[in-house]
């Protein structure tokens, strides 16, 4: 199905309304290879919706969990509200910095890693924590880390 | 609803409900320092500028946004008020750009006048702001994101004001900027250049594209025959800048100043608006009787042709092909003057002199020229004009008043109207009414269509033809407009559209500020200067005829279509 089509389509599913702009962003983020929203999908949006581009944009990139560059395929986001920050934050974006070879806001060369910063996930109490994908973890060393990725890695060879 | 008491520095003020602090303190003379707050926007309290201390308040509060309470006790002259106020105008500093001595804002700019104010010694803090590259991608505006205070008055006035919605908020937090989107240039995007961001931005963030240096350069070569044309609304205006009231009229002071500085001829835009009405008035009737587009829309301001070619091109059959007065002038230099006085059209420079920033990306139009000459060369904005004026160091208050030359000095209060929302509507009624009836029209002022309103209709019986007109001013009112013609339940004849609030004295390039208060003074002296004129009707306006006569022939002719008339394109 072209890319058109599909955007068109989950516009029409969830109402052709300014409201559900944020709704409608997320879904086509979604259904978008590399989890992220491109200028032709941000146009279609804008177009349909009677948004201005400019706030279209202005509200994909005010949410972090919206993107407009293309992403990994494992994303994470590493939570830097106090909490977290708190209990260590520093140390996880550390650590996948190290372990990854990329900043936070880079995706690896083989498009398998995403490292991004969020702010709470509401999981303070394994404070620090983080989101892969829609998986949550807490608690976490640089151990933990280096074991996730390697799981992760091997669950992609698979 | 009761009133509501309270006690503000030891006063007592009785108020409606919903006065905000900042309007009751405004009721006791009581001058609280404003940064994002600007007296036709939205209340937006993101600076904090405005703090005052309430009794039984942990917190300070921004007295722009915080509503009067029954029995409040305000403090607005505190040690913690003033300390307050002070270090949230040192954060706002360390996040800009603070070259204020060679700042094109230098001097107008409501930041520096309050850290004056405000007596801000330190700028200790670290500079946070990034220096990113300035946007000058077109021909009409400047953004200089290294300026930008983010107080968002550039954001309403391009969403809610003009409907075009160029720029917007971009990231979160400390990493918000105000940009196009997508990383583009203004260049890329449906910027229109009107230009209103600049009129109420409180700093230097964005400004227009600076033509003075070209302008001096060409007066100083020796073969070149430069001619200048001042604009309706630039007359009403300029003053301001030179401790004026708003709406003085000066416009012989002005000839004399551009005669000094070495212009060879000063002439006036307003020529070129009777003419306007002359073609325009007989388009109109064209269509009416020949079953053309109807409603024909007004042509004269480029930020409206830009608008309405980015954004309803399918309407574009709707507007009149004849230039703007500007654009009028500038060819009409080139051939029928040149002509006349024998002078190579190549060595002639037209300089405009304008209450417009979009005229700039106007006179660079592909089509707006002759034979690959353009037909105006440069263009400067009323506040770029008052910048030559303060550079040459002439006193511009102690000139004697001069006439414009002939043959384009000779105008109307017909035409003195364009500068205003409505005049163009009201000139082209006044000669319409007495070339369809030939009888002279004796009440010919149209006050209906005056005025700041956004959209403001008239009828006027023409024969036995009613004619229905309708006017608006902001981009937002013609989109209203607009949506009726393509519902098909606009049963107008001829609608003006001008792009800015107020019309051309509200235009993206006059002197800032420019409120809607002091717009009205602008529309006052613009009705002032009509009233006096000798001639107030268009078609009566002697050189007009003249050009008629010697090189024109008639309206519509074979010459107009190819000096005066034009064509436009989608650019959706």
């Amino acid at each position: 199905m072209d890319f058109k089509k599909k955007v068109l389509d989950i516009i029409k599913n969830k109402g052709e309304t300014s409201d559900k702009l944020l709704e409608i962003l997320l879904e086509v983020q979604n259904k978008t290879k590399g989890k992220y929203l491109s200028e032709e999908a941000l146009i279609i949006i804008s177009n349909e919706l009677k948004i201005p581009l400019s706030k279209v944009y202005g509200v994909a990139t005010f949410y972090s969990m919206i993107s407009t560059k293309k992403r990994g395929k494992y994303l994470v986001q590493i939570c830097n509200s106090s909490p977290c920050y708190l209990n260590g934050g520093k140390m996880v974006t550390k650590t996948f910095e190290k372990l990854l070879n990329i900043k936070v806001g880079e995706t690896t060369k083989d498009n398998l890693f995403t490292l991004e910063y969020t702010s709470c996930i509401g999981a303070c109490d394994i404070a620090p924590a983080i989101k892969i994908n829609d998986e949550v973890y807490g608690n976490l060393t640089p151990e933990k880390i280096k074991s996730l990725l390697n799981v992760l890695r091997k669950e992609d060879v698979k | 609803m009761t009133d509501i008491r309270l006690n503000i520095d030891g006063f007592d003020i009785t108020v409606n409900p919903g006065t905000t602090i900042l309007e009751a303190c405004k009721k006791l003379k009581i001058n609280i320092p404003t940064l994002c707050y600007h007296p036709d926007q939205d209340i937006k309290g993101s600076c904090r500028v405005c703090v005052v201390e309430v009794e039984g308040n942990k917190n300070l509060v921004a007295s722009c946004c915080t509503p009067v309470k029954e029995g409040m006790k305000v403090k607005t002259n505190t040690k913690r008020v003033r300390e307050a106020r002070r270090t949230m105008l040192e954060l706002i500093l360390s996040n800009h750009n603070g070259d204020c001595l060679t700042c094109v804002r230098n001097g107008s700019c409501e930041l520096q006048a309050l850290c004056d104010e405000l007596n801000v010694r330190n700028d200790n803090l670290d500079k946070v702001y990034s220096k990113l590259p300035i946007d000058n991608s077109n021909p009409s505006l400047v953004r200089d994101l290294s300026k930008c205070i983010k107080c968002g008055r550039c954001i309403e006035v391009c969403h809610k004001v003009q409907g075009v919605g160029a720029i917007y908020n971009v990231n979160r937090s400390c990493e918000m900027e105000i940009r196009p989107p997508l990383n583009k240039n203004l260049s890329d995007v449906q910027c229109v250049y009107c230009g209103q961001c600049i009129n109420v931005c409180p700093v230097g963030a964005i400004y227009e594209k600076d033509d003075i240096e070209k302008v001096w350069d060409v007066l100083e070569d020796e073969n070149k025959h430069v001619v200048v044309q001042v604009a309706p609304a630039v007359r009403v205006s300029l003053g301001e800048e030179f401790n004026l009231e708003p709406g003085s009229i000066i416009t012989g002071k002005i000839v004399n100043y551009l005669k000094k500085i070495g212009f060879d001829k000063v002439f006036d835009t307003n020529f070129t608006a009777d003419l306007t009405i002359i073609e325009e008035g007989n388009e109109l009737l064209y269509r009416i009787n020949n079953g053309g587009k109807l409603p024909m829309l007004t042509s004269c301001s480029p930020g409206w042709i830009r608008y309405i070619e980015h954004f309803y091109p399918e309407l574009l059959e709707h507007v009149s092909t004849c230039k703007s007065p500007q654009q009028m002038f500038g060819a009409l230099a080139k051939s029928y003057y040149a002509e006349k006085n024998n002078i190579n059209p190549e060595d002639i420079v037209v300089v405009s002199i304008m209450p417009c920033t979009a005229k700039k990306a106007e006179a660079k139009r592909e089509e707006m020229s002759n034979e690959g000459n353009s037909d105006v060369d440069i263009v400067l904005t009323t506040r770029e004009l008052a910048k030559m004026i303060k550079e040459s160091r002439i006193q511009i208050n102690d000139l004697e008043e001069e006439k414009f030359d002939d043959p384009f000095g000779i105008s109307t209060g017909a035409a003195v109207i364009f500068g205003a929302s409505g005049g163009v509507m009201e000139a082209a009624l006044r000669t319409v009414y007495e070339v369809v009836t030939k009888n002279e029209l004796k009440n010919i002022n149209l006050k209906e269509v005056r005025g700041l309103k956004g959209i403001k209709e008239a009828k006027v019986k023409v024969g036995n033809l009613n004619v229905k007109v309708a006017v608006a001013n902001g981009l937002k009112n013609a989109k209203v407009l607009l949506d009726l013609i393509k519902e098909g339940k606009a049963d107008y004849h001829f609608i003006e559209i001008m792009c800015c609030p107020g019309g051309c004295i509200g235009g993206g390039g006059q002197p800032i500020p420019g409120t809607n208060d002091i717009k009205e003074k602008r529309v006052m002296g613009i009705y002032n200067a009509d009233s006096i004129a000798k001639i107030r009707k268009s078609h009566k306006n002697p050189a007009v005829l003249e050009l008629y006569t010697e090189f024109l022939i008639k309206p519509l002719g074979e010459k107009s279509h190819k000096l005066l008339h034009t064509h436009y394109k989608d650019r959706s």
